[in-house]
């Protein structure tokens, strides 16, 4: 018989643990000057929010959350693939993937 | 996210991905617990890894920001986390509700609700899809042409 968790682990545990993620994830953000370092920090971020919609679509019975899930594990999938090959071509290009050393677009 | 080695970051992305599965299994999200592991740990791991080695970045000559920018960078977010904890702090627990569906996260279900209400994101995601992996190859291609 499956139970539910909430009723031993209460929601606002899954608050906390979802927003020290995405704290993390910002830190990481603007700590590191690796492009990909970055890119892992985003991947944190999105997933300390897919953490929270499916803890209250359990939390209200409703299977919309999950399929939000679903869709931003989608974009994030997407984004990643597209992310990296800009990472790639720039790597070749400027032979770094530092971002401070990628100002050729600013004025 | 502090190591300096970056395969060791993605190491301990893989841990922290495979605890938030855990957690979805705990929340009676199968399924979503499956596509989680397959997607990331599978896919979105196997590519940083990729990139990684294929630009030799483990070498530990990493330039680092200033020490100011660092610690702005540490503090900023020290307060951002502190300001939603303190507000998260006040909230109070709702009660449950009455009827539970434990069955909710299956994928019997899921495919309803997503194939049902949800057809038409649905169809956009594949667009979406579509258009990602057509970039992908002509940011690589283009490359060679170049290079050529």
């Amino acid at each position: 018989m499956l139970l539910n968790i909430l009723n031993t682990v209460p929601i606002q545990y899954y608050l906390f643990i979802s927003a020290v993620l995405f704290c993390i994830g910002v830190m990481g953000v603007l700590f590191r000057r690796n492009a990909i370092i970055i890119f892992m920090s985003i991947e944190l971020m999105l997933n300390s929010v897919n953490l929270l919609l499916v803890a209250f679509s359990t939390y209200h019975n409703d299977a919309s959350g999950q399929v939000f899930v679903f869709f931003i594990m989608a974009v994030a999938a997407a984004e990643v693939a597209v992310g990296l090959a800009i990472l790639v071509t720039i790597f070749r290009n400027a032979h770094s993937v530092d971002i401070d050393e990628l100002k050729n677009l600013k004025w | 996210m502090f190591s300096r080695n970056p395969i060791h970051s993605v190491i301990y992305l893989i841990g922290c991905f495979f605890a938030i599965a855990g957690h979805y299994l705990l929340l009676n999200a199968q399924f979503l617990a499956v596509v989680h592991i397959i997607v990331y740990a599978g896919a979105i791991m196997v590519l940083f890894l990729f990139t990684i080695m294929l630009m030799n970045l483990n070498e530990e000559t990493e330039q680092h920001k200033p020490a100011i920018a660092r610690m702005g960078a540490v503090i900023a977010s020290g307060l951002l986390m502190l300001v939603i904890v303190a507000v998260l702090r006040r909230t109070d627990g709702l009660p449950l509700p009455a009827e539970q569906n434990v069955y909710m996260g299956t994928i019997q279900n899921l495919g309803k609700v997503l194939l049902e209400e949800y057809q038409f994101p649905f169809e956009f995601a594949s667009v979406l899809f579509l258009t990602a992996m057509i970039g992908a190859v002509l940011l690589a291609k283009k490359d060679k042409q170049i290079a050529k």
